[in-house]
């Protein structure tokens, strides 16, 4: 009780992560990871596969131990006091974890009693659940005759049945249509609006990213290369990109607009990092000389990560993997 | 106080899910009648052991066979649970790894035990002069019930030490191969185990079937080589050192 007040006065962030470190029979999975996380913040953990954003996940939410450093997790060390961090988190998996042979409701009463919560306090709060994913008439079905965005709903739903401070999300639209990724969107921001929780989401979906998220961190071979909000990010880039086609070019005037960040000439292709692109474009063409041809292109995600990584990130590089997991899953009897 | 909670739920899980796959429990039970029936009604034509006739010799040896099948299969199953990401969702829970263990051990206990009522319930009824020699009681079939669930412990126990280290199904095969029938072929349940070549000898003695079965044995049919005191005391040996290995086992357990 003494140390969450003392806790709250010192503006205790939700997840500090110090020298978090992580290696594989040499191989280097997590390197050195440093990050702060606020309090009720919605963080991104953006990243191709293999970057090291799950193992990241595995190591704060005590699943496997760090190779050195640690992290705190709502004020608790993971490596000395694990089972205090387990109490303060949710986890929604990658794969599908909920047990089909169960009903909905079993999966939810199944996990509240895992959580030392008392029936009446359980039967309460699956209640509640079942309303906030809106599967209360499908509570008694089987999971296995769910769909996967229902799937998706209730294991949401289940992390969230013990009150975590901190909810993990991994690669929590993998797999799932347009449809059903809208829908888990907005059942993740009505959460931030409605409960006081820290959301930490893993995905390789820029739009997911930039959707969701207060702040992202771009994760490359176990490193953060870049950290900030989407739009900061995407500021890095200094803009929109605006190519022109032109001959005589005015460089001396296009280096006075100061909503010019950059300029770069390729014989008669001049390229612009432009700020703010649709209100400045008309000046640029008066001074810049004869255009004859003008292309705009706004900043995104995909050119910061492209920018960081030197990669583009692969959309569909595990597209599908859960859903497949969930045949393999039904198959196996 | 949430320990006990979470080995009640991961119990309550496992019994869900028997009750559920009726399937899987009709099979466990079917196998074990058709050793009975017809491997030892053929070969119990001509054959009858120590003054016993052959099934009847032999009902004993399969109820430990069907105890040993389903309890090492359902600590192995764990792997299944690790496939998907259930196996995670139980250990980022506030609860103990060691009752985690414990509780997939009660579970899978309970399913084996449910198995060989039935079995002794079918026992009792061909008792009723279906095989000569057979004579179970309500009596000595609770006294096997006891025998077979200190048994169980120690091969889920045994099943999920092997579950835990393995990361597929590919492994299964070889489990069955190298290690439950040899079990089985060397526990006595079909024959008496002097008359296996002596080299295989020490191997029938550190065997934890060979008591089960001869415990069996003597509650059942009044027959016994080690005594029953004895054998109870090597099953229960077994078990709590597969109950060590395996809390162990968990604790190291790599998800």
């Amino acid at each position: 009780m003494r140390q969450s007040h003392l806790a709250v006065l010192n503006f205790m962030p939700a997840i500090e992560i110090t020298n978090l470190r992580k290696q594989y029979n040499g191989l280097v999975a997590v390197d050195s990871l440093n990050l702060k996380i606020n309090e009720g913040e919605i963080f991104g953990l953006l990243g191709p596969n293999g970057a090291g954003k799950t193992t990241t996940l595995m190591m704060l939410t005590t699943l496997i131990k760090p190779t050195s450093g640690t992290a705190a997790i709502n004020g608790f060390d993971i490596v000395k006091n694990p089972s205090e961090v387990r109490k303060s988190i949710g986890m929604v998996f990658q794969d599908p974890s909920s047990d089909e042979i169960l009903t909905g409701y079993e999966n939810l009463k199944l996990h509240g009693m895992l959580y030392g919560m008392d029936g009446k306090l359980r039967e309460k709060r699956i209640e509640e659940i079942l309303k906030l994913v809106n599967l209360e008439d499908r509570k008694n079905d089987f999971v296995k005759k769910y769909s996967g965005g229902m799937r998706r709903r209730l294991e949401l739903g289940r992390g969230l049945i013990h009150h975590p401070k901190i909810l993990f999300l991994d690669e929590p639209t993998l797999g799932l249509d347009p449809q059903a990724r809208e829908n888990i969107w907005q059942y993740v921001e009505k959460l931030t609006k409605e409960e006081k929780i820290t959301i930490i989401i893993t995905t390789h979906y820029m739009e997911e990213a930039e959707k969701l998220c207060d702040r992202l961190a771009i994760i490359d071979k176990g490193k953060i290369v870049a950290l900030g909000s989407p739009k900061e990010l995407k500021e890095v880039i200094g803009g929109d990109i605006v190519t022109l086609k032109i001959r005589n070019p005015n460089i001396n005037g296009l280096e006075n607009l100061n909503f010019i960040k950059k300029i770069e000439i390729k014989g008669d292709i001049l390229s612009l990092v432009v700020m703010n692109a649709n209100i400045n474009l008309p000046r640029i063409l008066k001074i810049a000389g004869e255009v004859e041809s003008v292309e705009v292109k706004s900043g995104t995600l995909e050119e910061v990560f492209l920018k960081y990584t030197g990669r583009e990130i692969k959309e569909n590089a595990s597209g599908g993997r859960w859903s497949e997991k969930v045949i393999q899953y039904k198959s196996k009897k | 106080m949430i320990e006990l909670m979470g080995i009640y739920a991961l119990w309550y899980r496992e019994f869900k899910v028997f009750l559920r796959e009726r399937s899987r429990v009709v099979a466990s039970i079917i196998n074990p009648v058709l050793w009975l029936l017809i491997f030892g009604g053929g070969l119990g034509a001509n054959v009858a052991i120590k003054g016993v006739n052959y099934q009847a010799f032999i009902y004993p040896g399969i109820l430990a066979q069907a105890v040993l099948f389903s309890s090492v299969f359902f600590g192995v199953y764990i792997v299944w649970d690790k496939k998907i990401d259930f196996l995670k969702e139980v250990l980022i829970a506030p609860v103990s790894r060691t009752s985690i263990f414990i509780g997939k051990v009660i579970g899978g206990t309970t399913d084996s035990l449910l198995q060989a009522s039935i079995l002794l319930l079918i026992g009792l009824l061909l008792s009723q002069g279906f095989i000569p020699g057979l004579h179970l009681t309500i009596y000595s079939s609770l006294l096997a019930l006891a025998v077979l669930f200190i048994t169980t412990i120690g091969f889920v126990s045994l099943g999920l030490i092997l579950g835990s280290q393995m990361e597929s199904m590919e492994g299964f095969q070889m489990i069955i191969s190298f290690l439950v029938f040899p079990l089985f072929f060397l526990s006595g349940a079909l024959f008496p185990i002097d008359n296996l070549p002596s080299w295989l000898t020490p191997f029938t003695f550190l065997n934890p079937l060979t008591y089960t079965v001869d415990a069996l044995r003597n509650v059942i049919l009044g027959i016994s080589q080690f005594g029953l005191l004895y054998d109870i005391g090597m099953i229960s040996v077994f078990s709590f050192i597969a109950i060590l290995i395996g809390t162990y086992a968990f604790e190291k357990m790599k998800v």
